[in-house]
Protein backbone atom coordinates (compact mmCIF):
# COMPACT_ATOMS: atom_id res chain seq x y z
CA UNK A 1 0.00 0.00 0.00
CA UNK A 2 1.32 3.23 -0.77
CA UNK A 3 -0.09 6.35 0.64
CA UNK A 4 1.23 9.81 -0.44
CA UNK A 5 0.06 13.85 -0.01
CA UNK A 6 1.64 16.70 0.02
CA UNK A 7 1.61 20.75 1.10
CA UNK A 8 2.86 23.09 -0.54
CA UNK A 9 5.28 25.69 1.62
CA UNK A 10 4.54 29.13 1.10
CA UNK A 11 4.15 30.93 4.49
CA UNK A 12 5.29 30.16 8.29
CA UNK A 13 1.65 28.60 8.86
CA UNK A 14 2.04 25.55 6.10
CA UNK A 15 4.95 24.36 8.39
CA UNK A 16 2.44 23.89 11.22
CA UNK A 17 0.11 22.23 8.41
CA UNK A 18 3.24 20.18 7.06
CA UNK A 19 3.64 18.45 10.50
CA UNK A 20 0.20 18.16 11.31
CA UNK A 21 0.12 16.15 8.37
CA UNK A 22 3.14 13.82 9.10
CA UNK A 23 1.67 13.54 12.54
CA UNK A 24 -1.39 11.98 11.60
CA UNK A 25 0.57 10.25 8.74
CA UNK A 26 2.59 8.86 11.23
CA UNK A 27 -0.05 7.76 13.52
CA UNK A 28 -1.58 5.85 10.96
CA UNK A 29 1.16 4.26 9.85
CA UNK A 30 1.66 2.57 13.51
CA UNK A 31 4.60 4.67 14.84
CA UNK A 32 4.46 4.92 18.54
CA UNK A 33 4.76 8.52 20.58
CA UNK A 34 8.22 9.36 20.22
CA UNK A 35 8.68 8.22 17.02
CA UNK A 36 5.67 10.31 15.81
CA UNK A 37 7.54 13.13 17.81
CA UNK A 38 10.84 12.55 15.77
CA UNK A 39 8.98 12.75 12.41
CA UNK A 40 6.93 15.73 13.09
CA UNK A 41 10.24 17.88 14.37
CA UNK A 42 12.13 16.34 11.42
CA UNK A 43 9.12 17.61 9.24
CA UNK A 44 8.89 20.70 11.07
CA UNK A 45 12.95 21.43 10.34
CA UNK A 46 12.85 20.51 6.63
CA UNK A 47 9.83 22.51 6.01
CA UNK A 48 11.17 25.66 7.58
CA UNK A 49 14.84 24.94 5.79
CA UNK A 50 11.99 26.05 2.88
CA UNK A 51 10.62 28.53 4.15
CA UNK A 52 14.06 30.30 5.72
CA UNK A 53 15.80 29.74 2.51
CA UNK A 54 13.86 28.88 -0.65
CA UNK A 55 10.73 30.69 0.47
CA UNK A 56 8.48 28.49 -1.21
CA UNK A 57 8.68 24.58 -1.69
CA UNK A 58 6.83 21.50 -1.23
CA UNK A 59 6.94 18.66 1.70
CA UNK A 60 5.79 15.03 0.59
CA UNK A 61 4.72 12.73 2.91
CA UNK A 62 4.37 9.30 1.39
CA UNK A 63 4.11 5.72 3.46
CA UNK A 64 6.06 2.81 1.39
CA UNK A 65 6.07 -0.99 1.96
CA UNK A 66 9.68 -2.70 0.77
CA UNK A 67 9.96 -6.44 1.39
CA UNK A 68 8.76 -6.99 4.57
CA UNK A 69 9.49 -3.57 6.00
CA UNK A 70 6.98 -0.44 6.33
CA UNK A 71 8.38 3.22 6.49
CA UNK A 72 7.40 6.96 6.03
CA UNK A 73 9.27 8.86 3.17
CA UNK A 74 9.95 12.59 3.72
CA UNK A 75 10.53 14.38 0.39
CA UNK A 76 11.46 18.39 1.14
CA UNK A 77 11.83 20.08 -2.49
CA UNK A 78 12.52 23.50 -3.44
CA UNK A 79 14.05 25.46 -6.55
CA UNK A 80 15.71 27.37 -4.09
CA UNK A 81 19.82 28.83 -3.88
CA UNK A 82 20.79 25.26 -3.52
CA UNK A 83 23.36 24.43 -1.10
CA UNK A 84 27.33 25.47 -1.89
CA UNK A 85 29.18 23.67 1.07
CA UNK A 86 26.88 20.66 2.12
CA UNK A 87 29.45 19.95 4.37
CA UNK A 88 29.18 22.75 6.22
CA UNK A 89 25.62 22.64 6.55
CA UNK A 90 25.13 18.95 8.06
CA UNK A 91 27.94 20.33 10.61
CA UNK A 92 26.56 20.99 14.06
CA UNK A 93 26.33 24.86 14.92
CA UNK A 94 26.63 25.76 11.57
CA UNK A 95 23.76 28.33 10.68
CA UNK A 96 23.42 31.49 8.34
CA UNK A 97 20.25 32.58 9.71
CA UNK A 98 21.15 33.39 13.27
CA UNK A 99 19.65 30.13 15.00
CA UNK A 100 20.90 27.11 16.70
CA UNK A 101 22.35 25.62 13.44
CA UNK A 102 21.30 22.00 14.76
CA UNK A 103 18.37 21.71 11.90
CA UNK A 104 20.06 19.56 8.91
CA UNK A 105 22.45 17.35 11.26
CA UNK A 106 19.51 17.00 13.32
CA UNK A 107 17.11 15.60 10.84
CA UNK A 108 19.80 13.23 10.03
CA UNK A 109 19.89 12.19 13.22
CA UNK A 110 15.93 11.89 13.55
CA UNK A 111 15.89 9.54 10.56
CA UNK A 112 16.99 6.71 9.49
CA UNK A 113 17.54 7.42 5.71
CA UNK A 114 18.64 10.68 4.90
CA UNK A 115 19.74 11.69 1.15
CA UNK A 116 20.39 15.67 -0.01
CA UNK A 117 20.36 16.21 -3.72
CA UNK A 118 21.73 19.60 -4.72
CA UNK A 119 22.62 21.78 -7.53
CA UNK A 120 23.67 25.77 -6.63
CA UNK A 121 21.05 28.26 -8.66
CA UNK A 122 18.68 25.32 -9.57
CA UNK A 123 17.07 23.90 -5.73
CA UNK A 124 17.48 20.87 -3.50
CA UNK A 125 15.87 17.65 -2.71
CA UNK A 126 15.99 16.34 0.90
CA UNK A 127 14.87 12.77 1.14
CA UNK A 128 14.64 11.28 4.84
CA UNK A 129 12.97 7.94 5.80
CA UNK A 130 12.35 6.37 8.80
CA UNK A 131 11.37 2.62 9.13
CA UNK A 132 9.17 1.06 11.64
CA UNK A 133 10.70 -1.15 13.54
CA UNK B 1 -35.67 39.31 -17.10
CA UNK B 2 -39.15 39.52 -18.23
CA UNK B 3 -42.43 38.89 -16.97
CA UNK B 4 -43.01 35.58 -18.52
CA UNK B 5 -40.17 33.86 -17.01
CA UNK B 6 -40.00 35.84 -13.93
CA UNK B 7 -43.63 33.91 -13.54
CA UNK B 8 -42.32 30.72 -15.02
CA UNK B 9 -39.70 30.61 -12.02
CA UNK B 10 -42.60 31.48 -9.95
CA UNK B 11 -44.86 28.80 -10.78
CA UNK B 12 -42.11 25.66 -11.19
CA UNK B 13 -40.31 27.17 -7.56
CA UNK B 14 -41.13 23.41 -6.28
CA UNK B 15 -40.07 21.65 -9.10
CA UNK B 16 -36.93 23.65 -9.22
CA UNK B 17 -36.01 23.21 -5.76
CA UNK B 18 -36.17 19.57 -6.17
CA UNK B 19 -33.94 19.00 -9.51
CA UNK B 20 -31.40 21.21 -8.17
CA UNK B 21 -31.29 19.12 -4.81
CA UNK B 22 -30.77 15.76 -7.36
CA UNK B 23 -28.39 17.65 -9.48
CA UNK B 24 -26.06 18.72 -5.94
CA UNK B 25 -26.73 14.95 -5.29
CA UNK B 26 -25.08 13.82 -8.53
CA UNK B 27 -21.82 15.75 -7.23
CA UNK B 28 -20.54 12.83 -4.89
CA UNK B 29 -17.41 14.21 -3.58
CA UNK B 30 -19.82 16.72 -1.48
CA UNK B 31 -20.64 16.43 1.82
CA UNK B 32 -23.53 18.91 1.96
CA UNK B 33 -26.42 16.11 1.75
CA UNK B 34 -24.81 13.74 3.61
CA UNK B 35 -24.20 14.88 6.15
CA UNK B 36 -26.79 17.27 7.10
CA UNK B 37 -30.04 15.71 8.01
CA UNK B 38 -33.23 15.76 5.45
CA UNK B 39 -34.67 18.77 6.98
CA UNK B 40 -32.57 20.81 7.25
CA UNK B 41 -31.26 19.74 3.74
CA UNK B 42 -35.50 20.77 2.50
CA UNK B 43 -34.85 24.29 4.68
CA UNK B 44 -31.48 25.05 3.47
CA UNK B 45 -32.44 24.58 -0.24
CA UNK B 46 -35.77 26.58 0.20
CA UNK B 47 -33.81 29.49 2.00
CA UNK B 48 -31.30 29.30 -1.33
CA UNK B 49 -34.22 29.30 -3.83
CA UNK B 50 -35.36 32.17 -1.86
CA UNK B 51 -32.40 33.89 -2.04
CA UNK B 52 -31.88 33.00 -6.06
CA UNK B 53 -35.15 34.52 -6.96
CA UNK B 54 -35.13 37.36 -4.70
CA UNK B 55 -33.48 39.79 -7.12
CA UNK B 56 -36.29 39.04 -9.24
CA UNK B 57 -39.38 40.57 -7.64
CA UNK B 58 -37.56 43.64 -6.15
CA UNK B 59 -36.07 45.36 -9.07
CA UNK B 60 -32.58 43.02 -9.56
CA UNK B 61 -31.26 43.95 -6.40
CA UNK B 62 -30.07 41.44 -3.76
CA UNK B 63 -32.17 41.28 -0.51
CA UNK B 64 -28.90 42.41 1.92
CA UNK B 65 -31.05 40.88 4.65
CA UNK B 66 -31.64 37.41 3.61
CA UNK B 67 -27.98 37.29 1.79
CA UNK B 68 -26.33 38.14 5.49
CA UNK B 69 -28.70 35.39 6.90
CA UNK B 70 -27.90 32.90 4.46
CA UNK B 71 -24.04 33.16 3.93
CA UNK B 72 -23.96 32.97 8.21
CA UNK B 73 -26.00 29.66 8.28
CA UNK B 74 -23.71 28.13 5.17
CA UNK B 75 -20.59 28.90 6.94
CA UNK B 76 -22.15 27.75 9.84
CA UNK B 77 -22.45 24.32 8.28
CA UNK B 78 -19.26 24.24 6.30
CA UNK B 79 -20.43 24.63 2.89
CA UNK B 80 -16.94 25.59 0.44
CA UNK B 81 -17.34 28.47 -1.77
CA UNK B 82 -16.42 26.18 -4.29
CA UNK B 83 -19.87 23.85 -3.26
CA UNK B 84 -21.07 27.41 -3.17
CA UNK B 85 -20.46 28.08 -6.75
CA UNK B 86 -21.10 24.76 -8.30
CA UNK B 87 -24.79 25.08 -6.81
CA UNK B 88 -25.45 27.94 -8.35
CA UNK B 89 -24.26 26.67 -11.47
CA UNK B 90 -26.68 23.67 -10.79
CA UNK B 91 -29.26 26.36 -10.22
CA UNK B 92 -29.30 28.14 -13.33
CA UNK B 93 -28.82 25.20 -15.68
CA UNK B 94 -31.82 23.90 -14.11
CA UNK B 95 -33.75 27.15 -15.20
CA UNK B 96 -32.16 27.33 -18.43
CA UNK B 97 -33.56 23.80 -19.18
CA UNK B 98 -37.32 24.77 -17.52
CA UNK B 99 -37.27 27.45 -20.20
CA UNK B 100 -36.15 25.75 -22.75
CA UNK B 101 -38.88 22.91 -22.26
CA UNK B 102 -41.59 25.49 -21.36
CA UNK B 103 -40.46 27.09 -24.44
CA UNK B 104 -39.76 30.69 -23.13
CA UNK B 105 -36.18 29.97 -24.56
CA UNK B 106 -36.25 28.82 -28.21
CA UNK B 107 -33.09 28.49 -30.52
CA UNK B 108 -34.13 31.72 -32.32
CA UNK B 109 -34.20 34.15 -28.53
CA UNK B 110 -30.90 31.90 -27.58
CA UNK B 111 -28.46 35.47 -28.05
CA UNK B 112 -30.86 37.52 -25.94
CA UNK B 113 -31.71 34.52 -22.81
CA UNK B 114 -28.03 34.32 -22.51
CA UNK B 115 -27.55 38.31 -21.81
CA UNK B 116 -30.77 37.67 -19.27
CA UNK B 117 -29.01 34.98 -17.31
CA UNK B 118 -25.48 36.73 -16.89
CA UNK B 119 -27.40 39.93 -15.85
CA UNK B 120 -29.41 37.89 -12.80
CA UNK B 121 -26.91 35.06 -12.19
CA UNK B 122 -23.87 37.24 -12.01
CA UNK B 123 -24.25 40.38 -9.61
CA UNK B 124 -25.62 37.24 -7.25
CA UNK B 125 -23.04 35.45 -7.73
CA UNK B 126 -20.82 38.58 -7.15
CA UNK B 127 -22.23 39.44 -3.75
CA UNK B 128 -22.47 36.07 -2.64
CA UNK B 129 -18.93 35.30 -2.63
CA UNK B 130 -18.00 38.90 -1.58
CA UNK B 131 -20.60 38.18 1.58
CA UNK B 132 -19.19 35.19 2.36
CA UNK B 133 -15.09 36.08 2.07
CA UNK B 134 -16.19 39.08 4.35
CA UNK B 135 -17.62 36.41 6.96
CA UNK B 136 -14.16 34.39 6.22
CA UNK B 137 -12.57 37.18 6.84
CA UNK B 138 -13.80 38.41 10.06
CA UNK B 139 -13.73 35.11 11.22
CA UNK B 140 -9.72 35.05 10.60
CA UNK B 141 -9.08 37.93 12.44
CA UNK B 142 -11.19 37.72 15.56
CA UNK B 143 -9.31 34.08 15.79
CA UNK B 144 -5.80 35.44 15.30
CA UNK B 145 -6.57 38.20 17.95
CA UNK B 146 -8.11 35.43 20.20
CA UNK B 147 -4.65 33.17 19.46
CA UNK B 148 -2.78 36.47 20.54
CA UNK B 149 -5.03 36.80 23.59
CA UNK B 150 -4.37 33.43 24.86
CA UNK B 151 -0.59 33.50 23.65
CA UNK B 152 1.70 34.36 26.85
CA UNK B 153 0.63 35.79 30.11
CA UNK B 154 2.93 35.52 33.10
CA UNK B 155 0.76 34.47 36.07
CA UNK B 156 2.64 35.53 39.19
CA UNK B 157 1.98 31.90 41.76
CA UNK B 158 3.73 33.10 44.81
CA UNK B 159 5.77 36.03 45.70
CA UNK B 160 9.00 35.34 43.76
CA UNK B 161 7.61 32.98 41.59
CA UNK B 162 5.73 33.16 37.64
CA UNK B 163 4.93 31.09 35.65
CA UNK B 164 4.36 31.06 31.83
CA UNK B 165 2.41 27.93 30.48
CA UNK B 166 2.45 27.86 26.66
CA UNK B 167 0.16 26.31 24.77
CA UNK B 168 0.21 25.51 21.22
CA UNK B 169 2.28 26.46 18.34
CA UNK B 170 4.97 28.55 18.84
CA UNK B 171 6.03 30.97 15.12
CA UNK B 172 8.36 33.90 15.02
CA UNK B 173 5.69 36.12 16.36
CA UNK B 174 4.50 34.66 19.10
CA UNK B 175 7.86 33.42 20.03
CA UNK B 176 8.26 37.74 19.76
CA UNK B 177 5.80 37.77 22.30
CA UNK B 178 6.61 35.41 24.89
CA UNK B 179 10.23 36.99 25.09
CA UNK B 180 8.15 40.77 25.74
CA UNK B 181 5.57 39.74 28.58
CA UNK B 182 8.32 37.31 29.88
CA UNK B 183 11.12 40.38 30.31
CA UNK B 184 8.04 43.03 31.15
CA UNK B 185 6.57 40.38 33.38
CA UNK B 186 9.42 39.31 35.44
CA UNK B 187 10.36 42.61 36.28
CA UNK B 188 7.15 43.59 37.03
CA UNK B 189 6.33 41.04 39.14
CA UNK B 190 9.86 41.14 40.71
CA UNK B 191 9.84 37.15 40.14
CA UNK B 192 12.72 35.36 41.33
CA UNK B 193 12.60 32.19 39.52
CA UNK B 194 10.30 31.78 36.13
CA UNK B 195 8.88 28.96 35.41
CA UNK B 196 8.14 27.99 31.36
CA UNK B 197 5.87 25.61 31.03
CA UNK B 198 5.86 23.68 27.45
CA UNK B 199 3.53 20.95 28.36
CA UNK B 200 1.03 22.53 25.85
CA UNK B 201 3.49 22.95 22.85
CA UNK B 202 3.18 19.99 20.39
CA UNK B 203 6.65 20.04 18.78
CA UNK B 204 9.95 21.44 19.92
CA UNK B 205 11.81 22.15 16.94
CA UNK B 206 15.40 23.87 16.69
CA UNK B 207 13.34 27.14 16.41
CA UNK B 208 11.23 26.73 19.34
CA UNK B 209 14.46 25.63 21.49
CA UNK B 210 16.53 28.52 19.95
CA UNK B 211 13.55 30.94 21.45
CA UNK B 212 13.39 29.25 24.45
CA UNK B 213 17.10 29.51 24.85
CA UNK B 214 17.32 33.36 23.84
CA UNK B 215 14.60 34.29 26.38
CA UNK B 216 16.11 31.91 29.29
CA UNK B 217 19.24 34.12 28.47
CA UNK B 218 17.30 37.38 28.78
CA UNK B 219 15.69 36.50 31.91
CA UNK B 220 19.02 35.86 32.96
CA UNK B 221 20.40 39.56 32.22
CA UNK B 222 17.37 40.99 34.03
CA UNK B 223 18.75 39.51 37.26
CA UNK B 224 16.28 36.18 37.14
CA UNK B 225 16.49 32.51 36.75
CA UNK B 226 14.69 30.82 34.06
CA UNK B 227 13.70 26.74 34.21
CA UNK B 228 12.23 24.68 31.42
CA UNK B 229 9.09 22.46 32.78
CA UNK B 230 6.80 20.44 31.33
CA UNK B 231 9.31 18.44 28.81
CA UNK B 232 7.85 15.08 27.92
CA UNK B 233 9.58 12.25 27.12
CA UNK B 234 9.34 11.99 23.30
CA UNK B 235 10.28 15.68 23.26
CA UNK B 236 13.23 14.81 25.41
CA UNK B 237 14.36 12.37 23.14
CA UNK B 238 13.76 14.64 20.39
CA UNK B 239 15.72 17.45 21.74
CA UNK B 240 18.72 15.05 22.38
CA UNK B 241 18.36 13.44 19.22
CA UNK B 242 18.39 17.03 17.98
CA UNK B 243 21.64 17.61 19.92
CA UNK B 244 20.45 21.28 21.08
CA UNK B 245 22.13 21.99 24.41
CA UNK B 246 19.78 23.26 27.21
CA UNK B 247 22.26 22.86 30.37
CA UNK B 248 22.40 25.79 30.60
CA UNK B 249 19.38 26.33 32.89
CA UNK B 250 17.57 23.85 34.87
CA UNK B 251 14.60 21.61 33.41
CA UNK B 252 12.27 19.00 34.78
CA UNK B 253 9.36 16.81 33.90
CA UNK B 254 6.20 18.55 35.55
CA UNK B 255 5.10 21.91 36.30
CA UNK B 256 4.80 20.20 39.96
CA UNK B 257 8.93 19.38 40.23
CA UNK B 258 9.52 22.66 39.02
CA UNK B 259 7.69 24.39 41.44
CA UNK B 260 8.92 22.47 44.48
CA UNK B 261 12.32 23.50 43.02
CA UNK B 262 11.50 27.04 42.40
CA UNK B 263 10.30 27.21 46.46
CA UNK B 264 13.76 25.82 47.12
CA UNK B 265 15.66 28.53 45.49
CA UNK B 266 13.60 30.83 46.80
CA UNK B 267 14.42 29.20 50.68
CA UNK B 268 11.20 27.72 50.62
CA UNK B 269 8.83 24.27 50.75
CA UNK B 270 5.68 23.00 51.16
CA UNK B 271 4.76 21.63 54.74
CA UNK B 272 1.58 19.24 54.75
CA UNK B 273 -0.65 20.24 57.96
CA UNK B 274 -0.23 17.91 60.87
Amino acid sequence: MEHRSSIDINTEWDIVAARQLGRNEAKSTGFGTVDQARITTAISELARTIYLYAGKGRIEIQSITVGQRVGLVIIASDEGPGIADLQKVMTDGYTTSGGLGAGMPGVKRLMDDFRIETEVGVGTTITATKWLH
Amino acid sequence: MNEVMRNSIFDNIETITTRWIERMKDHSDERFLDIMPAPVVATMSREFTELMTSNLSTKEQVDKDRLDEFTKKIIHFGWSIKFINRAIDAFSSVIYELFFENGILTDKNLREGVNIFASWINPLRESIIEEYSVKWERTDSLQKIALQELSASLIPVFEKISVMPLVGTIDTERAKLIMENLLEGVVKQRAEVVLLDITGVPVVDTMVAHHIIQAADAVRLVGSKCMLVGIRPEIAQTIVTLGINLTDFSTTSTLRRGMQKALQMTGRTIVEEE
